[in-house]
């Protein structure tokens, strides 16, 4: 086999791809009223505590069953909902803020078998960032999937709970924090 | 965003209209269809972390918005299970020919040097990647953004907004006509100026594979000078970031020609194991 070819280096999404990214954005990744449904909010904030207005999340999720809109998912026996791609894309306001209006997935299975605890696959794209940042999202309404899940048991926790959304009143907010105290858990992927 | 009346303009065009133009595909090569998942042998292999040692760092304090805006701790090494593998498909139905061109998108023709742009999607094994979406973004030809935030003195064009997405056809190619984006002074430090470039967003086939970059043009002056793209530090990335003069790209008595591949990383070997 002939050697790889080099991948293509990753640049900065720049402050200005409102216009091109995020026409119209894509907060709800299911209809409102859906049964389930959660609006998932967050702050993305710098290594100042200084909230980022122009910072882009995107989100990738399986289907409640488990499953991912995606080919290569081999469990063809779980449903998924017509018109649900898996996928989100929010800027951020003035005030830093990003949310999402979705359904919890179901659990996917980790290389080993065991079930992962349910969770989002976040990218976290800014100004200042050469290379998009990579988290996810936990339940927490899922304390005893979380305690088994293979990804966050095997972390500290004050580092897993970076991971772990805080529930108020209906709303699962997430905050961010590139840089500093309460750093938020990032992945190389 | 685009309306029928551009794309009613668009079929009038001397070029024929705003489809992507058919390209050859070396016999025999593998080709990965996003939406049917089609790929021969390999199934739920991970993918290679070569693009690693190729990206520029979160910490490169020339580029001074990277200060407060990297994180401290070391990256989780992430394993790559379903969540990785798979990715967002995009359908055909979000996505009409003339979102391609951007000189068409409006009343009247953009100012500046039209120009084609085009290039193959491919993998770290030269697989083509069809039916995958690609977006591109950029400044007008005299540097300026039609964003509200930027605030180069110079003017913007009301024929153009600088916003562009395909999907790569069959044979992985992606074709976008648009004019020349002008360099632009830029804050992050005295007498800094952006080199001349083009914002593209890349799915391929997986979340592991989703890629934001940059495209300069060959010969530019102000790439020596800028902490963007001297942020990758490899000479072989560097050179993947720039585009090349392809006078078979080149219209005769219409527009040059840039051609851009893209290449997002390949598939590991080895199967994970499954459940």
């Amino acid at each position: 086999m002939s050697a790889p070819l080099v991948p293509t280096p990753s640049q900065t999404v720049g402050p200005f791809f409102e216009f091109g990214l995020l026409d119209p954005p894509q907060h709800e990744l299911v209809p409102a009223g859906t049964p389930g449904a959660v609006r998932i909010e967050g702050v993305v904030f710098d290594g100042q505590g200084l909230p980022i207005p122009d910072a882009m999340i995107e989100i990738w999720q399986a289907a409640p069953s488990g499953r991912y809109p995606h080919p290569e998912d081999p469990r063809a026996g779980l449903p998924i909902d017509d018109g649900f791609t898996g996928f989100g894309r929010s800027g951020t306001d003035a005030s830093g803020t990003f949310w999402f209006m979705t359904v919890k997935p179901g659990p996917v299975p980790w290389p080993d078998g065991r079930p992962q605890a349910p969770h989002l696959n976040l990218s976290v794209f800014a100004r200042g960032l050469l290379k998009r940042l990579v988290t996810r999202l936990y339940f927490p309404d899922e304390s005893a999937a979380n305690a088994l899940d293979p990804l966050l048991s095997s972390l500290d926790p004050s580092v897993g709970s970076t991971l772990v959304a805080v529930e108020d009143r209906g709303v699962l907010h997430f905050n961010i924090r590139l840089q500093g105290q309460g750093e938020t858990c990032f992945f190389q992927v | 965003m685009h309306s029928v009346t551009s794309w009613r303009q668009a079929e009038n065009r001397p070029d024929g209209g705003c489809r992507p133009s058919g390209h050859g595909c070396r016999k025999g090569e593998q080709r990965l269809d996003i939406r049917t998942g089609q790929r021969p042998a390999t199934q739920l292999a991970g993918y290679r972390r070569d693009v690693a040692a190729i990206d520029p760092p979160y910490d490169y304090p020339e580029y001074r918005s990277t200060q407060y805006r990297h994180p401290l701790q070391p990256l989780v090494m992430l394993p790559h299970t379903l969540s990785e593998i798979t990715g967002p498909v995009y359908g055909h139905r979000s996505v009409v020919p003339s979102d391609h061109d951007l000189t068409c998108q409006h009343a009247g023709e953009p100012l500046g040097e039209r120009i084609i742009v085009s290039g193959r999607l491919l993998d770290g094994d030269g697989t083509t990647i069809r039916n995958s979406l690609i977006e591109i973004w950029q400044a007008n030809a005299a540097g300026r953004y039609a964003h509200r935030v930027d605030r180069h003195p110079a003017p913007l064009d009301p024929n153009f907004s600088g916003a562009g997405r395909c999907l790569t056809n069959d044979d992985g190619w992606y074709e976008f006509v648009t004019i020349k984006p002008g360099a632009y002074p830029w804050g992050n430090s005295s007498n800094a100026w952006r080199p001349a470039h083009i914002h593209f967003s890349i799915f391929g086939p997986a979340f592991a594979t989703r890629l934001v970059t940059q495209m300069y043009f060959p010969g530019d002056p102000l790439m020596a000078y800028d902490p963007i793209f001297q942020s990758v530090s490899d000479p072989r990335g560097q050179q993947r970031l720039i585009s090349s003069f392809d006078l078979s790209l080149t219209r005769p008595e219409w527009a040059l020609g840039y051609r851009f591949d893209l290449v997002v990383r390949g598939r590991e070997a080895t199967p994970m194991e499954q459940s």
